[in-house]
């Protein structure tokens, strides 16, 4: 710190370009921005038209019909219970498995610390993979699920090809892979909590579940928020495994945002529905990314702090 | 903490146990079935012992299929190819569009600096297909549709805003005054960032590149959207390989097993930054 106020700023020549400087730097990333701004302006114009690819002649501007359109809509109902459904039975179950693998890991011993690296492999595999992977284990003629379902004498058990059971097994494929999310994440918080705490707690013999709900929780909640906002807002948009596993099938059980967006856009050709859709899903996107941000950052200063 | 019960520690092994066998099973048995003719595959009840073949690997590599109803070609290495391309490009671009943006946003407060950071971190937690669908016309219309350049471009989605929040972490944790005393020297800016802050954060800057590059290999959205057959990467192709094979399951498992190696490869070299780059740079591990 004394070097800076004894010495001043340097040559004054460079002083202008000092002031251009970061804008010159950050430019090209700036560029990148209205790039992909552009195409979100554009999205936005679509889902006030009536537009269908198949009759480009017939393309006008309906305001907001697409959106009062989905008021009497069932598919869109449906589209928005199963992404919440999906979003919210996905979240639960990674946090409280997380967070129990988190506790369960939380020591440091080498053993711990090989599992926690091994559990990371799942999420290191494209959800889309992931997905395939699982349809070859569940595959109703040779798949290791189907024999061992049959085992326990659940015949013709058919996963993702049935409609009572595709969401459970897509839910499944999301647990896999976005678990070990939460539970690394969750670990590094437990293991960087301070330890006066539990010592004290220890020693005063304090019963372990009062320390857990009144030391531990508290003390982790960043932590557990900061990770539960973050699988949120990727669950709620969920696309790869569900797409690549039915397609939204078996008929829409499966229809989330995306999935029924680009079913809308590609098979149906209705761009203004499809884009009043994907609207509808920023706007749910955007109100969680506000507060999961506020959270981010007080976590970011606490890391930055520590450093 | 070393007064666990007995009970409680076979408890915790057997709960652990549970917890590994569930993650690992699919990755084991999907590597298992690569080694596996269609028979062995389609034999009930499913065994682990049978004698390995490297016929899978064989067909995927030399492109051709041997099946009941003549030879098949596929293309699978194609995409291998494209994935490898695709991900390096993108990240080699976003390191030189992202380290001195990020270096600009450790250093200097400037106008709308913090609007413009914010604004890339949206972009991560935006719907992708809301960006994409429209992009499928400007593309048509700037001649993008189906090329690299532009693939290339929209990855700048995934890999812009990992660089640049978790590289400006690594300069916001160097002492401003080293860069300050090469100044004084009678360095330039530009060989102060090149020489004193470049080499500083290097590691970060590796480990956020190792990242970026896990994240671009497993995407699979933009290329559905944006690519056709003679562009797409393994995740795209994949799936379409299902579809256009058929029954060969032996050689959809190895073909995931070729997919899924060097992500998980790099991820073992690189975890111990994983942590702070799955939080972009918010949890240190």
């Amino acid at each position: 710190m004394a070097s800076t106020a004894t010495l001043r700023k340097p040559a004054s020549g460079f002083r202008i370009s000092r002031k251009m400087l970061p804008y010159v730097l950050s430019l090209p990333a700036l560029l990148v921005c209205i790039g992909i701004l552009i195409p979100f302006f554009t999205a936005v114009i679509y889902s006030f038209q009536r537009y269908r690819l198949s009759q480009p002649w017939a393309r006008q501007f309906n305001w907001g019909e697409n959106y009062l359109n989905f008021v009497t809509d069932p598919a869109f109902w449906n589209t928005l219970k199963v992404s919440l459904l999906y979003a919210g039975i996905t979240v639960t179950l990674e946090l409280l498995l997380g967070l129990g693998i988190a506790l369960l890991l939380q020591r440091r011993s080498t053993i711990n610390n090989f599992i926690s690296i091994m559990l990371l492999l799942p999420l290191m595999i494209a959800p889309a993979l992931a997905a395939l992977m699982w349809k070859l284990m569940t595959n109703p003629s040779f798949g290791i699920l189907s024999y061992l379902a049959s085992l326990v004498g659940l015949h013709d058990f058919r996963w993702a090809s049935s409609p009572d059971t595709a969401l459970l097994t897509v839910v499944l494929v999301d647990i896999w892979v976005y678990t070990p999310f939460i539970m690394i994440l969750l670990l590094a918080g437990l293991r960087s909590l301070p330890t006066q705490p539990f010592e004290a707690a220890a020693l005063d013999g304090v019963p372990r579940s009062f320390v857990f709900f009144r030391i531990t929780l508290p003390m982790l909640t960043p932590y557990i928020l900061t990770a539960t906002l973050f699988r949120l807002l990727d669950s709620i948009q969920q696309f790869d495994i569900i797409y690549a596993m039915t397609q939204g099938g078996p008929g829409n059980t499966l229809t989330v945002f995306q999935v029924e967006a680009y079913l809308n856009f590609f098979q149906s050709t209705n761009v203004g529905r499809s884009a009043a859709l994907l609207i509808i899903l920023w706007a749910i996107t955007y109100t969680l990314s506000n507060v999961f941000i506020k959270n981010w950052l007080r976590l970011r200063e606490r890391a930055r702090g520590e450093a | 903490m070393d007064t666990t019960s007995p009970l409680e520690r076979i408890l915790r092994a057997v709960a652990l146990t549970l917890v590994v066998v569930f993650f690992m099973f699919p990755i084991f048995w999907i590597f298992l079935m690569s080694f596996q003719t269609n028979e062995t595959i389609l034999s009930i009840p499913p065994s682990i012992v049978f004698s390995p073949t490297l016929s899978n690997y064989a067909a995927l590599i030399t492109g051709k299929l041997q099946t009941a109803a003549g030879t098949l070609d596929i293309a699978f290495m194609r995409n291998l190819g494209n994935s490898i391309f695709l991900s390096v490009t993108s990240v080699a671009v976003a390191l030189v569009l992202g380290v001195p943006a990020a270096y600009a946003f450790a250093r200097h407060k400037f106008k709308g600096s913090e609007d413009i950071a914010f604004t890339l971190l949206s972009f991560r937690f935006a719907p992708p297909l809301l960006v994409l669908l429209p992009l499928t016309q400007y593309f048509q219309w700037l001649g993008l549709s189906n090329t690299y350049f532009g693939l290339i471009w929209v990855y700048q989605l995934i890999c812009l805003p990992l660089i640049l929040w978790i590289v400006r972490g690594y300069f916001e944790d160097i002492s401003a005054d080293v860069e300050y005393a090469y100044r004084i020297a009678g360095h330039s800016w530009f060989a102060t960032f090149r020489k004193i802050a470049l080499p500083l954060a290097g590691p970060g800057i590796a480990a956020a590149g190792l990242l970026a590059f896990i994240f671009a290999w497993n995407n699979f959205v933009f290329a559905l959207v944006l690519a056709s057959a003679d562009k797409q990467p393994v995740t795209v192709g994949a799936l379409a390989f299902i579809t256009s094979s058929g029954i060969q399951y032996g050689q959809i498992a190895s073909a995931i097993v070729l997919s899924v190696t060097p992500t998980l490869a790099l991820a073992l070299y690189a975890q111990r930054y994983l942590v702070e780059g799955l939080s972009l740079g918010a949890v240190k591990g």
